[in-house]
């Protein structure tokens, strides 16, 4: 097996996901698309493990889910908080900092 | 893009790893449908089931790669909690269930622009850099004692950081959903 078809298997998730962080609306949905671009980074740290022997790639591959759930956990709640405050979770409906 | 996966997957080092080479193209092409129809359904809970999709093929490339240890880590974390996490976000916001209201913004095709040139870039870069590299061919699962001597060993620190990380997360999650 090539290293690199994990790695554009990645980065093809890497981009889909920056696809759905810039155009969907639903903060919900976003944290979706936030959670893609984590896994496709894990994707590639635990390739690079396979690829020299270290063990580093899929310790650090644990400490990302960690924090992917940390994130989601947080993020959630302010989405929720949003959605108390404005009844919808819309992104484009908070702008209150809008310049 | 599956298509090309599949087409890299069935070139790469033809006779001796056919069969792991024909699950990694299946199990590729299932998780790129399955991120795309994430971020282009209409149905929030058609999304998050995607999601659990995309995952669980991430898990099965992960024991592709011997790290078995991260493919359990990953469905009991990630479809086992975060996925639950997201329907109860997506209940709690009475997010549309049917449809009926526009998920996506209407400059859509910008964002689209941005992955694909971001995709070509890449794509570029990984081509260039990574052309040649070849997995061992001896690749054994990773056993998980020894990640378990790495984490309590060398990155004892930052996994103590972590565990400080997830309490406070916890809290702040608390604090700033609670009702006051």
């Amino acid at each position: 097996m090539f290293l690199n078809q994990f790695l554009l298997l990645a980065a093809v998730l890497f981009c889909i996901g920056v696809y759905g962080v810039i155009s969907r609306r639903n903060g919900v949905m976003v944290l979706m698309s936030i959670e893609l671009i984590l896994n496709s980074v894990n994707i590639n740290l635990v390739a690079f493990s396979a690829m020299t022997g270290a063990v580093s790639g899929q310790v650090f591959a644990l400490f990302v889910i960690a924090v992917a759930a940390a994130e989601v956990g947080v993020g959630l709640a302010i989405v929720l908080a949003i959605f108390r405050n404005y009844r919808s979770v819309d992104l484009d409906d908070v702008d209150l900092m809008k310049g | 893009m599956g298509g090309l996966l599949l087409a890299a997957a069935a070139n790469a080092d033809a006779g001796v790893y056919v069969a792991q080479n024909v699950a990694f193209g299946i199990i590729a092409a299932l998780m790129v449908f399955s991120a795309f129809r994430v971020v282009t359904t209409d149905n929030v809970v058609h999304a998050a089931f995607y999601l659990v999709m995309v995952l669980a093929g991430a898990a099965a490339q992960f024991i592709l790669l011997g790290a078995e240890f991260i493919a359990i880590t990953q469905v009991l974390v990630y479809i086992g909690a975060i996925v639950v996490l997201f329907l109860f976000g997506i209940m709690l916001t009475k997010a549309p269930m049917s449809g009926e209201e526009k998920l996506s913004r209407d400059n859509w095709a910008l964002g689209a622009l941005t992955s694909v040139v971001l995709l070509a870039l890449l794509g570029y870069v990984l081509v260039d850099g990574f052309g040649k590299d070849k997995l061992p061919a001896d690749l054994l699962p990773t056993p998980t004692a020894a990640i378990s001597d790495a984490i309590f060993g060398g990155y004892l620190i930052p996994f103590e950081v972590i565990s400080l990380l997830l309490l406070a997360a916890l809290i702040g999650a608390i604090v700033i959903a609670r009702r006051d």
